[in-house]
């Protein structure tokens, strides 16, 4: 649905209780990993259509480098046995160029640029795409605006008209954006209410004091509030741009037809604008705050300095993180922390790479009078991890599993097409698909021994912890 | 005995409703067989990917615990990683990782079941550690009490932590006066730390066995392929002797229950309901497909009525949204919820509903709110398909509560044939007051 709505508190009774927390930070942000062998097999010549074909081995996908008629570029995997296409897209940008003072305009304009466009006004904009059974949803991260699409085959053409006419004509009528501004200042009071999301804004405000990304990319309640139609008229002439965009299409379509319809859906925006991205940043560490909370349980936020995306070590750094937090049950801090002491359900690390900064951070939450012991675990084995480094059974374990993981990633017409945006999001290129796997298996154990040196010091933590950790006095 | 059905064959005659039944192009045709020992397998090929999901669930969830031994069906869930003769503990995750693979399992209250996604020339090394898991279990309290410190840690971060969470137990508990489902899949607090090793063990001896299991293998596989692996592997292990799933049934509801709890946690008030309904498995006297239509038009999406009234045209609301939850052996439940916006009270936001559900009963719906939520409904048995993972997860939870197969199949055509009168006899026959709980969340103290 177009509208912002918060279910987060309907647990109906049939929620299940799962083994492993899922990965919260995982999900954008994640260090991609696709070991797709792909390998150049011909340059096709169509008609008005240039497209570069990656043909893989048997049983994996084919990419195609579509340029439209109107030169508009997407990779398109071709996948006809189920009538149904996904496209992923994005324009770089994001939350991060939102304007001080109006902290949460890319956010508002994703929630409202599908509440009415063009003719149609809000409740029969999302008729529409609920009588076709079209899903179209809009969100941000700090570094890119996101869309997503996914039509029946025979419903394409409308599903591809109602994205161009929310991209190009959005109404931004009073009483959605009066609603959706409720809605969007309702998520922020239950934030503020919920002790992860509490200790990720502490953490990311403290590690970023002066940069956009300590700014919440949900935006400020107060900046909210005052951002005005025109505001977003701006942001999305400003946000909304060829240059910027990035596509992905997956399913029941061809390049011929992709070319008609991405000319028909993005040919109207203009070419480029400006819109400088924000100063690199590394984030300010070596800092504890505790943010006391009547609760049983203490959640924590810890991070460090990371890499960019396109450091050479980040390969390594990537086989260090897995052997370290984020190889789920088999990383030393979940057989550390959760196998043999049993002091959290769920602990892990993760390594970002945001655009203008690398990061690596954690979490893990214990009950209140174990936190200190739990703290005191994890920065020895970041210590261990950083003075011994990894035993050559890990280092071939990691590598087994990040190598032989890799066709779960694409085994769906959604996943893949998240996937192939986040290959060119990253700007890593069509053709590092092919040399991924080689990669994780020419890495070392002195790569890796070199990465967790350089990166891990647990004296720097950046560290958030909201509860009553051990030593604070209870709140009350 | 082999069957092969053709979902999308059956989904043919229902897409209709679309511009193009040219969609309805034959995909997912489940099939399955059954092993001699009771073990029932079901084969969900989708040829896109050489991956498969591998599951096997038991029909053991946490509404077949004994008194008193809240948790333990999914603390026995953690546990079942914990080895066995040929399996040291914390080998299993770590086995399934160095095949390229990844593993979880889950709980509910009508199921348990455990699963590994792997590259198909891998599946016969999960299969084995699977089957031998179902008959090998070893635990000692060294494992076991640790562990048991993690799910009372999980049910801090899930439950404790959460004041929204923490109500919700509170009114499932009055929903159901007598039936198990009144109890917390994670468990109360105080039950879970009296758990122990011997009570893991009876739980699994009772339950765990291949007649109370099934295997379902979603992927790059057919059953032809898939039959001897599984009696290879599953076919060895001995049946149990499964008693049958008996369980407290409800008492006549004859009164309205309404709660209200005060969290100095909550940041904004919280208004629901849930009505005690029939589920898909007690459908002899009752309609749970017009009530599946039923919560799309009440509270389905931006255009359903809840939405419409209290969100945009009485802007009293920031949210409200109906569901209907029908998958279970037993019973059902519809719920509603809303949440106020700033400066608007509760008794107004409830007056607001029930002004809605007062014209739904008295004038019912129209033929053009039960097409699009059909034609939407319909919509998504085709984008379902796109995932093996969700498929498998479908097809395990419908076995689980007492369906088959067929009945998934047949669920579109099912879905196309709800007329607006279905619609209204439903909604009147379930949405009674006292069937109900009104539950109500306000910050501070009270």
């Amino acid at each position: 649905m177009g509208a912002v709505t918060f279910i987060l508190n309907f647990r109906p009774r049939f929620v299940i209780a799962s083994r492993r927390r899922g990965n919260p930070g995982a999900a954008r942000k994640s260090p991609r990993l696709w070991p797709l062998n792909c390998r150049v097999a011909s340059l096709l010549a169509m008609t008005s259509l240039a497209a570069c074909l990656w043909a893989a081995p048997a049983n994996a996908v084919t990419i195609q480098r579509v340029t439209s008629p109107g030169g508009i570029e997407a990779w398109l995997v071709e996948q006809h046995t189920i009538p149904l296409i996904a496209m992923d897209f994005a324009f770089r940008g994001g939350a991060k160029l939102d304007p001080a003072g109006k902290v949460g305009l890319a956010r508002l304009a994703s929630a409202t640029i599908d509440e009415g466009a063009g003719d149609l006004d809000s409740q029969a904009f999302q008729k529409r795409l609920e009588t076709l059974a079209i899903k179209l949803g809009f969100q941000t991260d700090q570094d890119a605006f996101h869309g997503a699409l996914q039509t029946l085959t025979e419903n394409s053409g409308e599903a591809f008209a109602l994205t161009r006419l929310a991209l190009t004509a959005p109404r931004f009528d009073a009483e959605p954006m009066t609603r959706i501004k409720a809605q969007l200042l309702a998520g922020l009071q239950q934030a503020a209410e919920d002790p992860d999301a509490i200790a990720s804004k502490a953490w990311f405000k403290a590690a970023f004091p002066d940069h956009p990304y300590g700014r919440p990319s949900e935006g400020e309640a107060g900046d909210i509030e005052p951002i005005s139609a025109d505001d977003l008229r701006q942001f999305t002439a400003r946000q909304f741009t060829r240059d910027r965009l990035l596509i992905a299409v997956v399913g029941d379509i061809d390049a011929v037809r992709l070319g008609q319809l991405l000319d028909a859906t993005f040919g109207g925006l203009a070419k480029s604008s400006n819109g400088p991205d924000p100063a690199p940043v590394t984030p300010a560490v070596n800092k504890t705050i505790v943010i006391k909370r009547d609760i049983p349980q203490t959640v924590m936020m810890f991070g460090l300095p990371g890499l960019l995306r396109n450091d050479p070590d980040f390969i390594p750094a990537t086989v260090m993180n897995y052997i370290l937090g984020s190889g789920g049950f088999n990383s030393r801090l979940m057989v550390e922390i959760r196998e043999k002491r049993g002091l959290a359900y769920s602990v892990y690390t993760h390594l970002a790479p945001l655009a203008q900064t690398g990061l690596f951070f954690g979490s893990v939450a214990t009950q209140n009078d174990r936190a200190n012991e739990t703290v005191a675990l994890l920065r020895h084995e970041l210590a261990r991890m950083r003075d011994e480094g990894v035993t050559p059974e890990e280092l071939e374990d990691a590598k087994t599993y990040l190598t032989g993981s890799y066709p779960l990633r694409f085994d769906s017409n959604a996943k893949i097409a998240e996937q192939l945006l986040g290959l060119q999001l990253e700007n890593i290129g069509i053709d590092y698909i092919d040399r991924r796997n080689d990669l994780v298996r020419a890495v070392t154990r002195e790569d890796v021994n070199r990465t967790a040196r350089q990166l891990l010091n647990p004296d720097n933590l950046l560290l958030v912890s909201v509860g009553q950790p051990n030593g604070t006095s209870p709140v009350k | 005995m082999m069957k092969s059905l053709h979902l999308i064959a059956a989904l043919g005659a229902s897409l209709l409703v679309f511009a193009d039944p040219v969609s309805a192009r034959p995909w997912v045709q489940p099939e399955s067989f059954t092993l001699k020992n009771g073990m029932q397998v079901i084969v969900l090929p989708d040829h896109r990917a050489p991956v498969v999901t591998h599951m096997v669930w038991y029909r053991v969830g946490s509404a077949d615990e004994p008194q008193g031994k809240s948790g333990i069906a999914h603390f026995l869930e953690h546990l079942m990683f914990k080895g066995t003769k040929k399996i040291p503990p914390g080998e299993f995750s770590k086995i399934v990782a160095r095949l390229g693979g990844n593993d979880n399992a889950f709980t509910s209250y009508d199921y348990t079941a455990y699963f590994q996604r792997v590259a198909l020339e891998k599946l016969p090394q999960v299969m084995e550690m699977e089957a031998d898991r179902m008959a090998n279990l070893r635990l000692d309290d060294a494992v076991v009490l640790p562990e048991r410190d993690v799910i009372l840690e999980e049910r801090n971060t899930r439950t404790d932590n959460n004041p929204a969470a923490l109500f919700s137990e509170q009114v499932e508990a009055a929903q159901f006066l007598s039936h198990p489902y009144g109890r917390p899949v994670i468990g109360w607090r105080h039950e879970m730390e009296q758990l122990t090793t011997q009570d893991a063990l009876e739980h699994y001896r009772r339950h765990y066995g291949p007649d109370n299991a099934y295997l379902i293998v979603a992927g790059d596989i057919t059953a032809a392929s898939l039959r001897p692996l599984a009696e290879k592997y599953y076919g060895a292990v001995k049946s149990r002797g499964i008693p049958a799933r008996v369980r407290p049934q409800e008492p006549p509801q004859l009164a309205a229950r309404h709660l209200e709890m005060f969290d100095e946690r909550v940041a904004e008030p919280n208004w629901q309901r849930s009505y005690l309904a029939p589920s898909h498995n007690r459908r002899a006297d009752s309609d749970p497909d017009a009530l599946e239509v039923l919560s799309q038009i009440l509270g389905g999406g931006a255009t359903s009525r809840l939405y419409r009234t209290l969100v945009i045209e009485k802007a009293i609301a920031t949210s409200a949204v109906a569901a209907y939850q029908g998958t279970a052996l037993d019973y059902g439940q519809f719920y509603i919820q809303a949440t106020p916006r700033a400066g608007q009270t509760v008794p107004a936001l409830e007056q607001e509903v029930e002004n809605v559900l007062t014209h739904l009963l008295k004038d019912g719906v129209s033929g053009d709110e039960v097409d699009r939520a059909k034609r939407r409904m319909i919509a998504s048995a085709v984008y379902a398909q796109d995932s093996q993972q969700s498929m498998a997860q479908i097809f395990g939870e419908v076995l689980a509560t007492g369906r088959s197969i067929e009945d998934i199949v047949a669920w579109p055509d099912r879905i196309q044939a709800v007329t607006p009168e279905r619609v209204n006899a439903a909604a009147k026959a379930v949405l009674r007051a006292e069937n109900s709980v009104t539950g109500i969340l306000l910050p501070g103290k009270k």
